[in-house]
């Protein structure tokens, strides 16, 4: 797409999809900068990923959305290079190019026939250190994130009322604040607001170099150390302290009522542990916890029972988000059928939950999620790109290359009495947010139209 | 200084040695007769395999929109001896993945599975596609599920643009009408009707087959058959051509939100038209999906109007179009629009340079083996070629006949493809400065 990416979304079932039968390297050059280069030899392609340690958590108050304001200004100029220009030589050479901010990282990245490698490094390099732009720059690519935040939030109701839970969710934390960022705060970003973040947190010291594809690995990282090697680390760069969540003592319940709700849902969203390196069992437990209870769209536990058998729900769901340097999150969700409302539908989800943690797992549907875990090691092999992103994702939270490619190991040793155990949380709801997302109630519509 | 002479000097020579996609295709004959287009890659366990049935959603008759969709939503759910949870448990059993999806042209099938289980996922595959239940309480559940995603739709100002669009297009053609239905029309499917979908849909007359991974052409052969046992020889029959009629103009959609979507095309250029890749490389420079196209550079770069704003040639099966889509603030949807005409007639008048052919013939050539980069990605191309009517050469001759393109050619297409006073725009939202 021809659209800045901005990922909203963390790794769910995706990190299912780790994997590691081909040979991943990884090193860190004399200036800070880590390295991973993937074997994948199939096609002539290359893709050609920078990942920065840094994201919208780390933003100064009162400029939410700063983080991702200046992955928009990356594209605009260094000393060297026109505003526009990196894109144009990307796209002159066949490639493709995108880039994409998280609360916890940024990564840029491009997709090239396997040639073109060395051209793409050096201008991620000079980037990394040199950018330059003015306000011709700035002031329209405000508007444009602007347009950004109309199109791909405002416009989508259940983007708003994520927008909403996540805000709820976190009393302190910066996950709470959208990627994006509020917008009467962006509006009043500057691009000297963009370059001081740039100076602080940018440079080779603060970031991880993924390259996968069909390259050499050791020609790769002497190319590496050739090109990126001579960026000087930043000393300017130092960890952002950022708040932790105090202890949750009350649930939190929001209704949020827009008229362009198609089908209303409920959503339950927990505070739950991440993937901690050298210790990964925990987040493995949960992530077979949501496969169990909600990866698959007929067989799982909550749509067998609350659309197979009960025939209340449209559709169900559980989802498990470890990808994260501080908290993750643990997610229910129910979609009533017609003629059941949402109250009936939680109690009929937290029904459903409570049953599972207490009447324990069925061996085939465990042996089948394990089997599926298995194969999906080999499928992952398929999408070279997905691989690459694994790595910058887990690198960039402070995961090791042997937690990414230990995950499916870790998911192996999961028993299903880690399972239940794990799963206790779900029945402590001070840890967590419900939301209804429905039409306006018939009063208030009637309010509006008196 | 140093730095832009190198850049320089790796730009000239990426341009004197454009890449040729390093694909190798076998076209493959099953003994009863099955066409497939083969890419053998042994280094993976596992084999991606596509199929495209033509026909698709345009089958339906008007009383039964919709049966096409919901009978192909159908077919994963209860099989032979099996019911929805046991095909479901099964397809698990198998780590296969398996995916059915009906749209407007096409009925298609997707499969990755593992080597070693070759045999047992082609069965499982085979009894969805001959012999699905359609399970009175797997009917209702999944008819609810539609009608519930039908009801968003009505409420999702793209779709709602894109809808409009189609019906201003093709009137009473089945182009013209959303392939899901509508809410009547799925709440009267009977099982009459989705039997019906079912035997006209999936046949072999009408069917595109590809693959990609850990399997030779023998074995491919060998299997296909396997999966087409008991699958009829002919389908329904696939409707006349629908011609675009969309008027000139303008028509507003009162929608309560922040932006306006605006939806805008005329007439465009069939897929068998001879000229088609050139009306295709004309595209990639105005309006593309990607940064650095006129639309991209003029409303969202110099204007701040979009965060994206591109266009496409919607040449299908039975008819043509060529369309836009971009969203903008409310306020801003006047001068988004006279800024789109004003480019449509500009690029009408004076075409492209030939610094934007030789740039664009780059970017297209060097950009062609990215689309080749995984079993499951090349197994979906290999059927989309045949569907389309490609050649089984065309991998290799397509660079050369995209470098073969001249400036002339190439702005006589856009003197054809272009016509700003034929432009029909569709704008759901609350547009501000708009007659």
């Amino acid at each position: 797409m021809f659209f800045r990416l901005t990922a909203f979304v963390v790794i769910g079932l995706l990190a299912l999809r780790a994997a590691s039968a081909e040979p991943v390297t990884h090193t860190t050059l004399e200036n800070g900068l880590e390295v991973v280069v993937i074997e994948d030899r199939r096609a002539p392609v290359v893709v050609h990923m920078v990942w920065y340690k840094v994201g919208a958590a780390d933003e100064p108050p009162l400029q939410s959305g700063i983080a991702h304001f200046l992955e928009h200004l990356m594209f605009k100029g260094t000393d060297t290079m026109d505003s526009g220009e990196f894109s144009r030589v990307v796209e002159a050479n066949g490639g493709r190019d995108n880039a994409f901010t998280s609360w916890d990282y940024t990564g840029y990245f491009q997709r090239v026939a396997s040639d073109r490698l060395e051209l793409m490094m050096q201008m991620e390099a000079d980037r990394m250190a040199n950018l330059s732009f003015t306000e011709d720059d700035w002031l329209p690519e405000r508007a444009v994130i602007l347009e950004e935040r109309g199109q791909v939030l405002e416009s989508r109701v259940g983007g708003q009322f994520n927008e909403a839970m996540m805000a709820t969710l976190y009393k302190s934390h910066p996950y709470g604040i959208p990627i994006i960022g509020w917008r009467h705060e962006m509006e009043t970003l500057t691009g000297q607001n963009a370059m001081d973040f740039y100076d602080r947190h940018y440079g080779p010291n603060n970031a991880i170099l993924v390259i996968a594809g069909d390259v050499d690995t050791g020609d790769a990282l002497d190319m590496a150390r050739h090109i990126y090697g001579p960026v000087p680390a930043n000393p300017d760069i130092a960890p952002v302290i950022r708040p932790n969540e105090p202890p949750h003592l009350a649930e939190r319940r929001l209704v949020f009522e827009d008229a362009r709700v198609g089908t209303p849902y409920v959503s339950r969203m927990y505070l739950a542990p991440v993937r901690r390196t050298g210790d990964q069992s925990q987040a493995a437990a949960l992530q077979m916890l949501a496969a169990l209870l909600g990866g698959s769209s007929t067989t799982s536990v909550l749509e067998r029972r609350l659309n197979f058998e009960q025939g209340i729900a449209l559709s169900a769901w559980a989802g498990y988000s470890g990808m994260a340097r501080d908290y993750g999150t643990f997610s229910l969700g129910i979609a009533p059928v017609d003629g059941v409302s949402l109250e009936d539908a939680e109690a009929a989800l937290d029904a459903a939950v409570a049953d599972f943690l207490e009447n324990g797992i069925d061996q085939a549907q465990f042996d089948r999620v394990r089997r599926q875990i298995k194969a999906s090691e080999i499928y992952a092999l398929d999408d070279m790109q997905g691989r690459a992103r694994q790595y910058g994702v887990g690198l960039s939270i402070g995961l090791g290359v042997d937690d990414i490619s230990g995950w499916v190991d870790a998911l192996d040793a999961v028993t299903p009495d880690d399972v239940i155990a794990a799963g206790q949380f779900l029945l402590d709801r001070r840890n967590s947010v419900t939301g209804y997302l429905t039409q306006p109630t018939a009063t208030s519509t009637s309010e509006v139209t008196q | 200084m140093t730095r832009l002479l190198a850049l320089t000097a790796t730009l000239f020579i990426a341009l004197a040695a454009p890449l040729r996609a390093e694909v190798s295709i076998t076209p493959v004959t099953s003994d009863s007769g099955l066409q497939a287009w083969l890419v053998e890659e042994r280094s993976i366990p596992f084999v991606a395999l596509e199929l495209i049935f033509a026909g698709g959603a345009t089958l339906d008759d008007d009383a039964t929109a919709g049966a096409t969709s919901l009978m192909t939503a159908l077919l994963s759910e209860g099989a032979g001896d099996l019911d929805a949870q046991a095909y479901a448990a099964r397809s698990e059993e198998l780590a296969a993945r398996i995916g059915f999806d009906a749209g407007r042209d096409t009925v298609s099938v997707s499969v990755r599975f593992l080597t070693e289980d070759a045999d047992a996922v082609i069965d499982h595959v085979r009894m969805a596609l001959t012999d699905p239940r359609f399970d009175a309480d797997a009917v209702e559940r999944v008819r609810g599920q539609m009608l519930s995603k039908l009801r968003r739709d009505a409420l999702d100002p793209n779709t709602l643009a894109s809808r409009a669009f189609a019906q201003a297009a093709y009137g009473d053609h089945p182009y013209g009408r959303a392939s899901d239905g509508t809410v009547d029309t799925v709440a009267a499917l009977d099982i009459d009707a989705l039997q019906a979908a079912h035997q006209g849909a999936i046949a072999r007359d009408r069917v595109f087959i590809g693959a990609a991974g850990d399997i030779d052409a023998d074995e491919l052969a060998r299997l296909i058959d396997r999966l087409f046992d008991g699958i009829p020889a002919e389908g329904a029959p696939i409707p006349d051509r629908a011609e675009f009629s969309a008027p000139a103009g303008l028509e507003v959609i009162p929608f309560d939100g922040p932006q306006s979507v605006i939806a805008f095309g005329h007439d465009g250029i069939a897929r068998d038209d001879p000229d088609f890749l050139t009306a295709y490389v004309v595209n990639e420079v105005f309006g593309g999906g990607r940064f650095g196209t006129r639309l991209m550079e003029s409303l969202r770069v110099q204007r701040s109007l979009t965060y994206g704003v591109g266009s496409f040639l919607a040449s299908g099966l039975l008819g043509e179009s060529y369309q836009g889509r971009m969203s903008t603030d409310n306020v801003n949807a006047a001068a988004a629009i006279d800024l789109l005409r004003e480019e449509w007639a500009q690029i009408a008048k004076s075409g492209i340079s030939a610094d934007d052919l030789s740039r664009i013939q780059t970017y297209l050539t060097g950009a062609y083996p990215l689309r080749f980069d995984g079993n499951a990605a090349i197994a979906s191309t290999m059927a989309s070629m045949q569907y389309q009517g490609f050649d089984i050469e065309y991998v290799n001759i397509r660079n050369d006949l995209i470098d073969a393109l001249t400036l002339d050619q190439v702005n006589a297409m856009a003197a054809r493809l272009y016509d700003a006073d034929a432009l029909h725009f569709v704008v759901v939202g609350q547009p501000e400065g708009l007659e």
